[in-house]
């Protein structure tokens, strides 16, 4: 099947710094694709270009047949977008806003507020429908406006950072409602920086860096290329750094990342707990003390020391006027 | 044809949010309207006793002049309730809409003008209170209001461009304060226009809102029996004048608003 959404060689510059350096990417209909990155990666430029609402400096971009630069009505007109921070208003309440979207995507009257109502349900705001949107909580707005991006039941949704700045049960109960779209049909576009949220909801996550993609696959693929969980261990004496190493390289499926500001060796490996005590007795018969000692899975950290060389905090620092 | 058709439904759909933010923090209604209450007795009473108008009512003079500079004043309602917008969260709701580029701008001058009527309401009232009477037929006095509200709606696009343009809702009161001021001030709002010294009285006599008072006062038969006639055509044919003038600025300042909002949120 044709893509749904495709995008070729796509580059937008701010000033000097690049937002976006040729991305390519294609979801086909009905499925999930997960763009995961740091911030000012480039994933809400990419949006953004997708959703019409900015254009590139370079490159091209379809969206449901239609080129994003050429025809952005026929675009919108196929799409919801749920952004980072909630596009509602304060003063409405949920249903008024729900109604005014509706009516907006240009629905009549009666089909409008039986929608509303309907989604209110779905997203469990029921209760609060008839408050204004000003005395909700920061995730009843997330799931109000996610419910706006709903309302005309595109075929196509951009899903922004959906769950970024959320508490674990409200990210929990959009991650069921983001699952529910999907099984009726809906092809998704997410952004993350979430390895969870990437793993729990999509069979395709691109990674993403300084606006271009540097891995791309299933998530097992990529944990797989990650090389499952690690063992972090800080040795008591910064002379023993090289020697722990050494020892420790019998166990490691990749490369060993050592950090020796903070005394820190971080090993890829594999089979979990026996290996980490194996690892233990290893060290403490070649006399290596050590002060902290944990086995963990894979972060998103991990993804870009591995895949980059850097660590997404360099990358946030670098990028922070980007804008995202 | 259909473009046309859901620009309307788009900006009624506006105007329906925007009333209902009004109905929701009435205190900004409250202190808005307390405005021409205070404009129609501080003239009324502080000028109204120190000016002298031969062989009639400097108050009822005035009334007329007030109903004129308020509406144009109210205008900055429009330009605030825009730049306001434009900061909130929602406008990204908007921009990813297939709606149409004018329902923002559409919609706020047509809800603003419920807010013109209450504002005329009142001070149609407090007016009556302080001696002011309609002394002309009903009809007279119905355009006379209509006229008010149409050149009230006129200003409301010129506003809007001020509220797009400036950074945030502070600037809009003072960028509109430079141009409604002398606008509202050289002209015969407060004092008659034969007065004023030479360039002044030009201006004055020409002056889009000189047109319009000398209109209201007209249509609500407010002149003092003996006044003798202006010698300007504006000011001879006061309606048709402020007519083509309203035409003119919603010619001008609709589509540049329209166009102003489009750039603003098309952002890149």
């Amino acid at each position: 099947m044709a893509p749904i959404i495709e995008a070729h060689g796509l580059v937008k510059r701010y000033k000097e710094i690049v937002a976006l350096d040729g991305l390519d990417l294609a979801v086909e209909p009905g499925t999930i694709l997960s763009v995961l990155g740091p911030n000012g990666a480039g994933k809400t430029t990419a949006v953004s270009i997708l959703t019409t609402l900015i254009k590139a400096d370079e490159g091209t971009a379809t969206v449901a047949g239609f080129d994003v630069r050429e025809h952005p009505d026929e675009v919108k007109k196929n799409i919801g977008l749920s952004g980072q921070y909630a596009a509602v208003d304060e003063q409405l309440t949920g249903f008024e806003n729900l109604r005014m979207v509706g009516r907006l995507y240009r629905m009549g009257k009666p089909a409008a507020v039986r929608r509303s109502r309907e989604l209110l349900e779905q997203f469990d705001l029921t209760d609060a429908a008839d408050r204004p949107v000003k005395g909700y909580s920061g995730g009843m707005r997330r799931r109000l406006d996610l419910a706006g991006a709903l309302i005309a039941e595109p075929p196509i949704l951009f899903l922004d950072e959906p769950t970024t700045g959320l508490d674990p049960r409200s990210r929990a109960d959009l991650w069921i409602a983001i699952k529910g779209l999907v099984a009726g049909g809906t092809t998704l576009l997410l952004t993350t920086q979430y390895m969870e949220e990437a793993e729990h909801l999509a069979d395709d996550i691109m990674v993403i860096d300084h606006g271009r993609e540097i891995a791309h696959g299933t998530a097992d693929e990529l944990k797989n290329m990650l090389g499952g969980e690690r063992v972090v261990v800080t040795v008591a004496d910064p002379d023993h750094i090289a020697r722990a190493t050494e020892v420790l390289a019998q166990f490691a499926v990749g490369e060993q990342h050592v950090d020796d500001h903070t005394r820190e060796l971080t090993v890829p490996i594999s089979g979990g707990a026996p290996v980490l005590t194996a690892a233990l007795r290893a060290l403490d018969t070649a006399g290596i003390a050590v002060t902290d000692v944990g086995l963990r899975r894979p972060t998103l950290d991990d993804v870009f020391l591995t895949l980059t060389g850097h660590r997404t905090e360099e990358t946030e620092i670098a990028s922070v006027e980007v804008g995202e | 044809m259909t473009k046309l058709k859901y620009a309307f439904i788009d900006a009624y759909v506006i105007a329906q949010r925007n009333i209902i933010r009004i109905k929701r923090v009435p205190e900004i209604l409250v202190f808005v309207l307390i405005s021409p209450i205070m404009f129609v007795l501080l003239f009324a009473y502080v000028f109204g006793s120190a000016i002298d108008i031969p062989g009639g009512s400097y108050r009822e003079f005035l009334i007329g002049g007030i109903f004129a500079q308020t509406v144009v004043f109210g205008a900055t309602f429009t330009g605030a309730g825009l730049a306001e917008d434009m900061q909130k969260g929602i406008i990204n709701r908007f921009r990813s809409l297939p709606m149409s580029p004018s329902a923002v701008v559409m919609g706020r001058t047509a809800s603003d003008v419920i807010y013109n009527s209450l504002t005329l309401i009142i001070m149609a009232l407090t007016g009556l209170l302080v001696g002011w009477r309609i002394r002309s037929s009903f009809w007279d006095a119905v355009l006379g209001f209509g006229l008010l509200l149409l050149f009230a709606y006129a200003f409301s696009w010129m506003m809007a461009l001020v509220g797009l343009v400036v950074p945030s809702v502070e600037v809009v009161n003072n960028a509109s304060f430079v141009v409604i001021f002398p606008l509202t001030f050289i002209a015969n709002t407060f004092v008659p226009s034969e007065g004023l010294p030479g360039p002044l009285r030009t201006f004055a006599e020409w002056n889009p809102i000189s047109a319009l008072t000398q209109a209201v006062r007209e249509l609500f038969g407010n002149i003092p029996a003996g006044t003798p006639p202006p010698e300007v055509w504006p000011l001879q044919n006061p309606v048709l004048y402020s007519f083509v003038w309203i035409v003119i600025i919603i010619a001008i300042f609709a589509p540049l608003s329209i166009a102003r909002y489009q750039r603003v949120t098309a952002k890149s």
